[in-house]
């Protein structure tokens, strides 16, 4: 990938869309860039110390106890809920083809959203759309 | 005609390995031991990799402890030594103790290259000189690497070719010209001159370091991200040349440490202006400088490996690696040395594994190694037994005093696999291996938390079903206190019960 090539994909994503060119370079150079081959594990079950993902790039599976539950895509991202409850991931989450992600550790994702509102905003709607779909579906 | 005296001619091999430094040396080495027959072939006219140049300016960062009260050809010392490679004969282990000057802790770049000359010499590591790798291809089952020599087969390939290539954002104006080790080492030569450093990792602090004693007029370090001194324990290549740093808190005239992104660097006459942005001001910040430095990182020059499809991490200067430092989308092609840094492992709290240092690749490579020989050659090396009632005290000698566990925390663990009540040592293996894994056992690792306390951390597999318990930090990091013999009896119990 080019040297500004991340700063570019993670301006097209709608968590980061609010945020003007110097705020988005400043993301990227907070993040850390990793790499998943397919069947690889991106963060685990009930293991503590996870972090919080944004996909770049790649395709990859929710998995709970073994079974399959969602897909994840460019844009998406994961591990927020166990990065701000302090909790451990209840989902195994494994790459299903090359896998580019963006990453910070998860008790630095709190000051990262208290600086930046309008991703926690982002963030929040993504939040409240999931809940509000999965009460739908019950 | 004269007659090539060198050893490893091209020609057909189990393992070509690549490069001289450190982390090609421990490679063959441990292949050696092992019985995989391997060339290993090298540009350089000598051992040493990185350090037949760097650290430009200062000594080594990690520690090497010549008084230890733990003998030198000791398991232990290699605790007390993060710089030496590793042996099985005591002969050739903690050479790095024997060649540094006395009252020093850090050894300086030449000890490093006489202590990796003394090894390859001792230790009987044949390397093919002035052998330049040139070209990849695969051809079936097999690789094909092209060289100054002619062409090398084989059934696998390692790459030890070091991360340490020059590597420049595209930031306009600023170029290779501006890097690091372009930084000429002539004293006085930066004298009452205005410096711009565009980076904030250890290879700038340490260059500024250099100039300040230089007595330069003005110092600026900038790059968007903030100095990594809060986190000591989770970056292994923090910031370890603090006067600047000190200097500008302290508002020292002329010191000045930027959080800010430069986007252009421009030419002003004899100097240049660069200008940067910091995200949290409304008006762009413009430094005037006579010197600029890009004290930007380094790469690994991965040659046409990209085009031959091994994927990439880091805008290209990584490969990404599976847990056993073969890429993630060639299988075949595997790492040794400080690119094995691009195995990420849990990185559990943001932790980094030490991978991009001696004293965490060494061990790599006895682990790449044990793997080649027993996944692609069938040299199935033993598993022992152990001992029911003796379970709990290995592993917690283990915690106490392996320094793998110690070097690389977080990242490699001590791994007992188990079946119908018998336990068995699988050795030192990579942790994410058997979390990720199927295999029921105990994996024993030290961990940063959150708070980077050290703290045991066992991992218990039975039945399919992973626990993972994260034990309380002992003062001393002493851990045959009766608390943790207490919880490891507590956790291996099922598992001994079959």
């Amino acid at each position: 990938m080019p040297a500004d090539g991340v700063a570019d994909r993670l301006a097209q994503l709608t968590l980061f869309a609010d945020l003007r060119w110097p705020e988005i370079e400043a993301v990227a150079h907070t993040f850390e860039e990793e790499v998943f081959g397919a069947g690889q594990r991106v963060l685990r079950q009930g293991i503590t110390g996870g972090a919080f993902y944004v996909i770049l790039e790649g395709e990859a599976a929710v998995v709970i106890d073994g079974q399959e539950r969602a897909r994840l895509g460019r844009g998406d991202y994961f591990g927020e809920i166990s990065a701000l409850t302090g909790g451990v991931p209840v989902a195994d989450i494994r790459a299903e083809t090359l896998l580019r992600c963006l990453s910070l550790p998860g008790p630095e994702l709190e000051p990262f959203l208290l600086e930046r509102p309008s991703v926690m905003l982002r963030m929040l709607q993504a939040e409240a759309r999931r809940l509000r779909d999965s009460n739908t579906w019950q | 005609m004269a007659v090539d005296a060198r050893p490893s001619p091209p020609g057909d091999y189990d393992v070509v390995v690549v490069g001289s430094g450190p982390g090609g040396l421990q490679t063959s080495y441990c292949l050696g031991r092992l019985g995989v027959g391997h060339a290993v072939i090298s540009a350089d006219d000598g051992p040493g990799g990185m350090f037949r140049r760097f650290p430009l300016f200062e000594r080594l960062i990690s520690w090497t402890h010549s008084s230890a009260d733990v003998p030198r050809d000791s398991r232990e010392f290699e605790a007390h030594d993060q710089n030496s490679l590793v042996a099985d004969e005591r002969e050739h282990r903690g050479l790095v103790a024997g060649l540094l000057a006395e009252d020093r802790r850090r050894p300086a770049r030449e000890e490093m290259e006489a202590s990796l000359h003394a090894f390859a010499e001792r230790a009987g590591v044949a390397v093919r000189y002035g052998a330049r790798w040139t070209a990849t291809r695969a051809e079936g089952e097999r690789f094909v690497l092209t060289t100054d020599d002619g062409e090398y087969r084989s059934r696998a390939v390692v790459f030890a070719i070091g991360m340490t290539e020059p590597w420049v954002p595209s930031i306009p104006g600023l170029g290779l010209e501006h890097h690091y080790v372009s930084v000429e080492s002539r004293p006085g030569r930066y004298r009452d001159r205005r410096v711009v450093i565009v980076g904030k990792r250890n290879s700038a602090f340490e260059v500024g370091e250099s100039l300040i004693r230089q007595g330069i007029r003005e110092l600026t370090l900038v790059s968007p991200r903030p100095p990594d001194l809060g986190r000591l324990a989770r970056s292994p290549l923090r910031p370890w040349y603090l006067t600047p740093y000190d200097e500008h808190v302290r508002g020292a005239p002329g010191r000045y440490v930027l959080n800010a992104s430069v986007e252009r660097v421009e030419r002003i006459g004899e100097g240049y202006r660069v200008h940067a942005v910091d995200p949290t001001r409304q008006e762009p910040l413009v430094l005037e400088a006579d010197e600029v430095v890009a004290a930007t990182g380094f790469e690994a020059p991965l040659g046409d490996l990209p085009q031959l499809g091994v994927a990439t991490v880091l805008d290209g200067r990584l490969p990404a690696l599976t847990p056993t430092f073969e890429s993630v989308t060639v299988p075949g092609v595997f790492f040794a040395g400080n690119v094995t840094q691009a195995a990420q492992g849990l990185r559990k709290h943001g932790v980094a594994s030490v991978s991009s240092m001696v004293c965490g690749f060494r061990y790599n490579a006895r682990i790449l190694a044990r793997h080649l020989a027993e996944s692609l050659f069938g040299l199935r090396q033993e598993r022992p037994l152990v001992d029911p009632e003796r379970v709990v005290p290995y592993l917690l000698s283990e915690l106490d005093r392996a320094p793998e566990l110690a070097m690389q925390k977080g990242y490699l663990a001590r791994v007992l696999s188990a079946s119908a009540g018998e336990l068995r040592d699988e050795g030192i293996l990579p942790l994410e291996l058997f979390v990720d894994g199927e295999t029921d056992g105990v994996a024993a690792a030290l961990e940063f938390d959150a708070e980077e306390e050290i703290r045991p951390v066992l991992y218990v597999r039975r039945g399919g079903l992973l626990r993972e318990a994260v034990l309380p930090p002992h003062p001393l990091r002493r851990y045959d206190a009766l608390v943790y013999r207490d919880a490891l009896s507590e956790l291996l119990r099922p598992l001994l019960a079959g």
